[in-house]
Order: C-alpha cells, then sequence, then structure tokens
C-alpha cells in the first residue's frame, strides 16, 4: 500500500506543502473509480461467508466477527443498484469507521469487486459534484477527482452508511 | 496541596450516601417517645462520619449542615432531649436536604440555597426552642452547641510548626480542619514570623497558630490530629476551662466558624465556585461507578485462577512431552474437562462480582411508604422478604424507578382508605408486600397488596373511552388487567404527584421489557393485586439451544423454551388455510415458520418433517419450526446496535465456537413478526404453503 501511495505521489505532481493533501483508497465498482478517506479504513479482507440478516434489504449481506464485534457487512453494487456480480478472488471488503451524529463510531464492512491504488489528492482538486437531479443520490458523494486524467468519485461514507435501513441513530426518540 | 486529595471524593461521596440511607432507615425504625440507644447511636455515628468527611474535604456548607443535626442526635443520645415526631420529620428532610447538597457538590451544581437555610433554620430551632437546658441564644450554632456542655472543658493549643514541615507532605489547614470536626474552633493565626512578601520562601512554614477548640472533646483525640507532625512541630495543648469565646477569625479559618444564614449562602456560593474550577474538568461525563464487592466474591476469583494456571501447566506439559500416545490423550481430554469446568467456574464468579443484593433497591421504599401514607391519610405497613436476593448491578439501576412506580400506585391506587377498609370488613391497616427470588434463570419480584383489586368497569371504561378496545371486545379477567400495561392508560382521575401523571404503566412495562424482562398483574375485586416482575439475573450471558434452519444458526434462550418435539402430523390443523395450529395436549399452538417470517431457505416446508421448539412468553405459545436442534451452550451476547441497529425478531448475536456469528431469538420479537405477517397475507390473501 505504501509503495502504491509513493507511486501515485510521484505521478501527480505533488505541491511540497502536504497540509491540504487528502490520501484516498480507491477501489473498483463495475468499471467505476471510488474513493473513501483513507483515514477511515480499518482494514481490508477478503470475503468470506457472512451470517445473513432477517428481513434486512438485499445490500446488506449480514453481519461478521471482527475480532469479538458483530461488524455488518454493506454490499455496494447493490446499495447503488448496479448490476449483481458473483463475487470472485478480488471481490474484498473494506472495513471502515463511520461517523454519526449522537452516536459512538462504528464499524462497517463494504463489499466492492477490488481495491485500486492510494491517492493523494489536494483538497482544492475536489470538485464538487454537479448536480445529477434525481438520476443519482448526490448525498452519497462527497466530490470528484481527477487523477491520472481518470475520474474519481470521492463517496461521503457517513451520509452512504447511515441512511435510515442502516441505523436509528438520525431518528429522534429511541426510548 | 500536597496530596491530592480529591482522588478521594468519589468514596467520600460514595460513603456519605451509603451514611444517609442508614440515616434514613434508622430514623424510620425510631419509636417515637422511647428510642432505642443503639438506633440513634447509628444514626449519630452516620452523621458524625459525614461531618468529619466533607470536613476533610472542605465541604463546609455539608460540614456546618451536619454539625446542627448532629448535636441535636448528641442531645437525643444522652438523654438530654426527648425523641418527638416533629424532631424525627424535621430530621428526616434534612437528610434529603444533605442528600440533594452532596449530589449538587459532585455534579458541581448550584446549591438549593433556600430550602438548606429553611431546613437548617428549623434543626436550629428545634435545639432552642424544645431543649430547656439551653439558654437563649442568637442564632450562632456555635453558642446553641456549647451551651448544654458547659460543665465541660475546652482546650487551647498553640501550635507551632517548624519552618520544614510543609516538605514533608504536612499541611496544618488540614489538621486545622480535622480539629472543626472534633468540636467548635477558633483559630487565631502568628503571623509575626512572616518576612516581607519577597523573601518568602514558598516551601517554608512562617506561622504559627493558636486554636481553641470548645467542646466535649478528649485529649487523644486532639493529639490525634498532630500525629504525623508531632516531631516536627512546638505544640502544646492545656485543657481550657473558661469557656471559649471567639477571638478572632482568621483568613485560614474563615470557614470553620459559622457565620448567620445570610453570610453562610455567600459562603456556600464562594465554595461551589472553588470546587467548580478545581474540578470542573472532571463534570459529569467523567463519573464512574465503582462496586463493593464482598472480600469472599475476590477470594474465590483467585482461587480459581490458581486452579486455572495448574490446569494450563498441566496441558502444557502434555504438549511438551515427546510421544503422544494414548495415555497422553487421556490425560489432554481430562485436562481439558478441568479446564471447561474451571472456565465456567470462574465466569460463574466473575458474573457474581456484578451481583448485589436486591436491598439496594428495597432500600428506598420504607420511606417512601412513610411519606406517602401520610400524604394520602393512610395506614400501610410494608413488608420486605427475600432482600438478600442478588441480582445484577446494571439490572438493579434500571429496575429502580418501575419499582417506585409500581409502589406508589398500590398505595395511591390499591390501599384504601382506613374507613373503606373498616367498611369493607378488613384491619384498618393496609399491607404492601415486597417479594424477591430467584426462580430458574429469572429474578421474580413481587408487589403485593392486599387493597381493592382493579376496578375491570373502570378499566374497561377507559379503555373504550382512550380507543384502545371497543365494546364489541370480549376480553377474559387477565386481559382486561392487561389493559393497564397499554400507551396512554390512567385510571386516576386526578392527576396527583403521587401517581396518575399519565406515563402510567405503559413506561413501567417498556422499561420492564428493555431489560428483557416481563411484568403482569393478577388482581381480585376486594382482595388485592399483585405485580409480578420477571428479569434476567444477568444481561451478559444467556443460556441458549442452538437451532439450525437451513443454513443459519439461531439461538433461542433457553428460559423461553418450554418443550421441543417431533411433529406428530395428525396433530397439526389448518385454520382457514392461511395458518396452522399444532394440537399439543390441550393447547392449540400457532405453529410459526421462522423461514418465512425471516424469508430464509429451509431444508424442507413440511411441517411433518421438522422439529417444533415450542416456546413460551408472556403467558403466549407458539411452536417454532426448525430443521435441527444442535445443542445447548452459555453464549456471550453482542450488541447488533453497536455497528447496525435493533433488528426485529432478533435481540442479539453472539460469536460461536468456530468464530462464526450466531444470532439470537427474541421471542416476543418473533411473536409480533408472526402476527404481523399473519395479518398482512389474510389481508393480500397470498396462498400459504399448508403442510400434509
Amino acid at each position: 500500500m505504501a509503495e502504491a501511495a509513493q507511486q501515485s505521489t510521484e505521478q501527480i505532481e505533488v505541491n511540497d506543502s502536504e497540509e491540504d493533501m487528502n490520501e484516498f483508497l480507491t477501489f473498483m465498482l463495475a468499471g467505476e473509480e471510488y474513493g473513501v478517506d483513507i483515514l477511515r479504513v480499518l482494514e481490508i479482507k477478503g470475503w468470506d461467508d457472512v451470517t445473513s440478516l432477517p428481513n434486512m434489504p438485499d445490500y446488506i449481506r449480514g453481519v461478521i466477527n471482527l475480532r469479538g464485534t458483530i461488524v455488518p457487512i454493506i454490499d455496494l453494487r447493490r446499495r447503488f443498484g448496479l448490476k449483481i456480480l458473483e463475487y470472485g478472488p478480488t471481490t474484498v471488503v473494506i472495513v471502515l469507521r463511520v461517523q454519526s451524529r449522537g452516536h459512538a463510531d462504528r464499524t462497517m464492512g463494504i463489499v466492492v469487486d477490488g481495491v485500486s491504488d492510494v491517492y493523494q489528492v489536494k483538497t482544492e482538486n475536489v470538485k464538487k459534484s454537479p448536480d445529477f437531479g434525481t438520476a443519482v443520490d448526490t448525498e452519497f458523494v462527497r466530490g470528484m477527482a481527477t487523477v491520472e486524467e481518470k475520474m474519481v468519485v470521492i463517496l461521503n461514507i457517513d451520509h452512504m452508511l447511515n441512511s435510515n435501513e442502516l441505523s436509528t441513530v438520525d431518528s429522534l426518540s429511541n426510548d | 496541596m500536597s496530596i491530592d486529595i480529591s482522588q478521594f471524593l468519589d468514596t467520600f461521596y460514595e460513603e456519605s450516601f451509603e451514611g444517609l440511607d442508614i440515616m434514613e432507615s434508622e430514623l424510620l425504625n425510631l419509636d417515637v417517645g422511647e428510642a432505642d440507644e443503639e438506633v440513634i447511636n447509628t444514626i449519630f455515628r452516620a452523621a458524625h462520619s459525614i461531618k468529619g468527611g466533607s470536613g476533610t474535604f472542605g465541604l463546609n456548607a455539608v460540614a456546618d449542615y451536619t454539625h446542627v443535626m448532629e448535636t441535636l442526635l448528641d442531645e437525643m443520645r444522652s438523654g438530654q432531649r426527648e425523641v418527638t415526631q416533629n424532631a424525627v420529620d424535621v430530621l428526616l428532610r434534612s437528610v434529603d436536604v444533605l442528600r440533594s447538597m452532596l449530589l449538587s457538590l459532585k455534579d458541581n451544581e448550584e446549591l438549593n440555597h433556600d430550602t438548606i437555610t429553611k431546613t437548617h433554620e428549623e434543626l436550629k430551632i428545634l435545639l432552642r426552642g424544645e431543649n430547656n437546658s439551653s439558654k437563649p441564644t442568637v442564632s450562632d450554632n456555635a453558642e446553641t452547641r456549647t451551651a448544654p456542655q458547659e460543665k465541660t472543658s475546652g482546650w487551647t493549643i498553640t501550635f507551632k510548626p517548624n519552618a520544614d514541615m510543609l516538605q514533608t507532605g504536612n499541611d496544618p489547614v488540614r489538621i486545622i480542619r480535622e480539629l472543626d470536626s472534633l468540636g467548635d474552633i477558633s483559630v487565631e493565626v502568628n503571623t509575626d514570623q512572616l518576612p516581607e512578601l519577597e523573601l518568602i520562601d514558598p516551601e517554608l512554614s512562617y506561622l504559627s497558630w493558636t486554636i481553641k477548640v470548645s467542646g466535649d472533646v478528649e485529649e487523644g483525640d486532639i493529639r490525634e490530629c498532630f500525629e504525623w507532625v508531632e516531631d516536627e512541630c512546638e505544640l502544646s495543648i492545656t485543657a481550657d476551662k473558661v469557656e471559649s469565646t471567639s477571638i478572632a477569625k482568621s483568613d485560614v479559618a474563615a470557614p470553620v466558624s459559622v457565620p448567620a444564614a445570610d453570610e453562610r449562602r455567600e459562603g456556600d456560593r464562594r465554595k461551589g465556585d472553588r470546587r467548580t474550577s478545581a474540578k470542573s474538568t472532571s463534570k459529569k461525563s467523567a463519573e464512574s461507578s465503582s462496586i463493593r464487592v464482598n472480600i469472599d466474591k475476590v477470594d474465590d476469583l483467585i482461587n480459581m485462577v490458581g486452579e486455572l494456571v495448574i490446569t494450563q501447566s498441566m496441558l502444557s506439559q502434555i504438549g511438551d512431552s515427546e510421544e503422544f500416545d494414548n495415555a497422553a490423550l487421556e490425560r489432554l481430554n481430562d485436562g481439558l474437562t478441568q479446564l471447561e469446568q474451571h472456565t465456567r467456574e470462574l465466569q460463574e464468579s466473575v458474573m457474581r462480582i456484578r451481583m448485589m443484593p436486591i436491598s439496594f433497591a428495597f432500600q428506598r421504599f420504607p420511606r417512601l411508604v412513610h411519606d406517602l401514607s401520610s400524604q394520602l391519610d393512610k395506614k400501610i405497613e410494608l413488608v420486605l422478604t427475600g432482600e438478600s436476593t442478588e441480582l445484577d448491578k446494571t439490572v438493579m439501576e434500571k429496575i429502580g424507578d418501575p419499582l417506585v412506580h409500581l409502589v406508589r400506585n398500590s398505595l395511591d391506587h390499591g390501599i384504601e382508605t382506613p374507613q373503606v377498609r373498616l367498611e369493607n370488613g378488613k384491619s384498618e391497616t393496609g399491607t404492601i408486600e415486597l417479594n424477591a427470588f430467584h426462580q430458574g434463570g429469572n429474578i421474580v419480584i413481587e408487589i403485593k397488596d392486599d387493597g381493592a383489586g382493579l376496578n375491570h368497569e373502570r378499566i374497561l371504561a377507559k379503555g373504550i373511552e382512550n380507543g384502545i378496545i371497543t365494546t364489541e371486545d370480549k376480553l377474559t379477567h387477565d386481559q382486561i388487567n392487561d389493559l393497564i400495561f397499554a400507551p396512554g392508560f390512567s385510571t386516576a382521575e386526578v392527576v396527583s404527584d403521587v401517581s396518575g401523571r399519565g406515563v402510567g404503566m405503559d413506561v413501567v412495562r417498556r422499561n420492564i421489557r428493555a431489560l428483557g424482562g416481563t411484568v403482569d398483574v393478577k388482581s381480585e375485586a376486594g382482595v388485592g393485586s399483585v405485580f409480578t416482575i420477571r428479569l434476567p439475573l444477568t444481561l451478559a450471558i444467556l443460556d441458549g439451544q442452538l437451532i439450525r434452519v437451513g443454513k443459519e444458526t439461531y439461538i433461542v434462550p433457553l428460559i423461553s423454551i418450554i418443550e421441543s418435539l417431533q411433529v406428530n402430523p395428525e396433530m397439526i390443523s389448518s385454520v382457514t388455510g392461511a395458518a396452522d395450529v399444532y394440537k399439543l395436549r390441550d393447547d392449540y399452538i400457532p405453529i410459526v415458520r421462522l423461514y418465512d417470517i425471516f424469508g430464509i431457505e429451509a431444508d424442507t416446508t413440511d411441517i411433518s418433517e421438522s422439529l417444533l421448539v415450542v416456546v413460551e412468553n408472556e403467558g403466549k405459545k407458539i411452536a417454532i419450526c426448525v430443521d435441527e436442534l444442535l445443542g445447548q451452550q452459555q453464549v456471550v451476547i453482542k450488541s447488533l446496535e453497536t455497528n447496525l441497529k435493533q433488528i426485529d425478531g432478533l435481540s442479539g448475536a453472539t460469536i460461536l465456537g468456530n468464530g462464526t456469528v450466531a444470532l439470537i431469538l427474541d421471542i416476543s420479537g418473533v411473536m409480533q413478526l408472526y402476527q404481523y405477517s399473519g395479518k398482512t397475507s389474510a389481508v393480500t390473501g397470498q396462498p400459504k404453503i399448508i403442510a400434509a
């Protein structure tokens, strides 16, 4: 991973100041490259069987045991309504730390087609995503960045993984 | 300050609250007129330690306050004062005030000076007014205190610390505070030795003091205060026959002498401020709870760990041996059996540490009943049994409020007024019984009253009025009783501050359910009601039956299982083609297909080929249809909410021996899912698979 980071720093022309640099882990999903803040990534592991949960939307694959804690696994293809793909050898689970209002940090895993790279991107180079109208839920998208002339969609995982089916955090009364 | 005594503050608060509880319960035991000396002594001791402790920590508002109480108690103890109902009531109120003072100090909140001053005055009036031996004095309690003790001598102490005393970690201020806890003191500071400001070495002591202690104080007690510094100071203690008078109020001793009420208020506030600044970092959030553990339990644990270590070394010896033959295998098996046993025992011992006798939850009721019965003009006797029944601390903390609510309800609605009771041929005094005992893996708490019982007509009328039921509903006796737990149901016609705020029993039931428990009521008109609360002993570990449905493994709490059985196809009947029931002896039990309500695939949809697990919750039974029974084991409950959310039909998850996650069924949730799925399919008319 560190090597990859090194490589990409060389490839993109980096400024001296590291302060407004963000590092993103990118992964592939149906041919597109998506990025998440690398500081939120706890670990990357291969796909393993999960214990499925009853009466949950199909994108919640189930829960796994991650060193004694129960961690839910979300299939991002299904979450985004993309074509469902058989899990293969490159399929990985990225375990993320999710922050939410009024709740302790939570740990969740996302299933993606494969990890891609680590990029350093200047904050100012993360452009706001255009308004897609109702076609795309831009709430999940933090912005877009161009790296090596490729487009990377930077995800807002806190929004993405705190929607109503995944948590009761934002609903008010929990008695 | 050389030692940070704030670290002991939490212990002080904890002990003080315990002391207050003791004072309260003993005050209630006190028979007016002929007081048991031992009881008064107990109360006095509790008050005395609170006073001493608060003095040490510089909580002078508390110390001053307790001091008056102590004086009063002291006079009762020595027989100078009669124990009157009025005095007991005032003392009880003072206990409340003291408790709230300590609570506010603990949370760094502003003290409620009005109530403090009010009860403080009440105490002082009591001291002055009812005591014949005391001469009329101004409202300075220092003088009231000395009045009955004219015969006893005071002490004059001159105390001159060596210059380097501070360097050994001794602080004169603390010694003076300690003296203050013995009796009233007045302090004069001698600043002759004090050099010019710029010449002062802050680590040296330049001051000396003349301290006058008045009151019934032993010389030994005074010497004890100076025990640590005797070698490092010039000290003289002389008996003082003349009644002491305040000489001067030095800055050091300012909080020691008791100013009049108005000044006090200021003093308190200043005190509060100082504490706020000192402890602002450790506000409420930093509050850590602690438990006191019986030393036996800890010893048990240590023994267990010892055994565990022996077993471990035995096992590693087998592992180290060169050859591994049948004999070694046998030893290995033995070792593993031992290990299993020790692990289980260790687990039980650790769980027992969290267990506390339920008397902690019960102890507030004598006071509650005492206060409420006089408020409501009812005569009530409270009977507590099974107080030593142990319960998990977390459960205990959460059960307190529901219990209070239930007891208040019994007092307010259950027990009739004395006249009504006499008319109905009952004894004038009503009885409320609180009983706790273990039953299976549960703790059962009963609240029983011999009052009027639930009024079915009123409940039904109210239920219809609130739209909970309709006039057509035919309800059984128990169902009517159960209505009182429905949300928004309260039979109280007037909202009193005793009960009937409308939040009522549904909150009680919800709180108890949140703990994994149940509450129900049995009632007979004219005879009384019994509320029964069932709670799991602990929230962390569960005895479970592992079941398999298709590829999934679930855990059913063992306590809810009544029996598991193989299906006899003749006993299955289908009701309107939509739901199946199983005839088990005299019962008809609905069959719940877990694969249906959980949307998973099972080995078979033919009931006659699967097994039924009959479970019960709140008196209702269902038969869950499973593919295989796997085994029973204790499982550690892990929350699904930590990283996801509450899921209907599941109470949590656990990790099995092979590292996979298994889900724990929530039987009441499964029942709701079943009812819900039944309704929807009836509405949409979806065909259901009907087993042969």
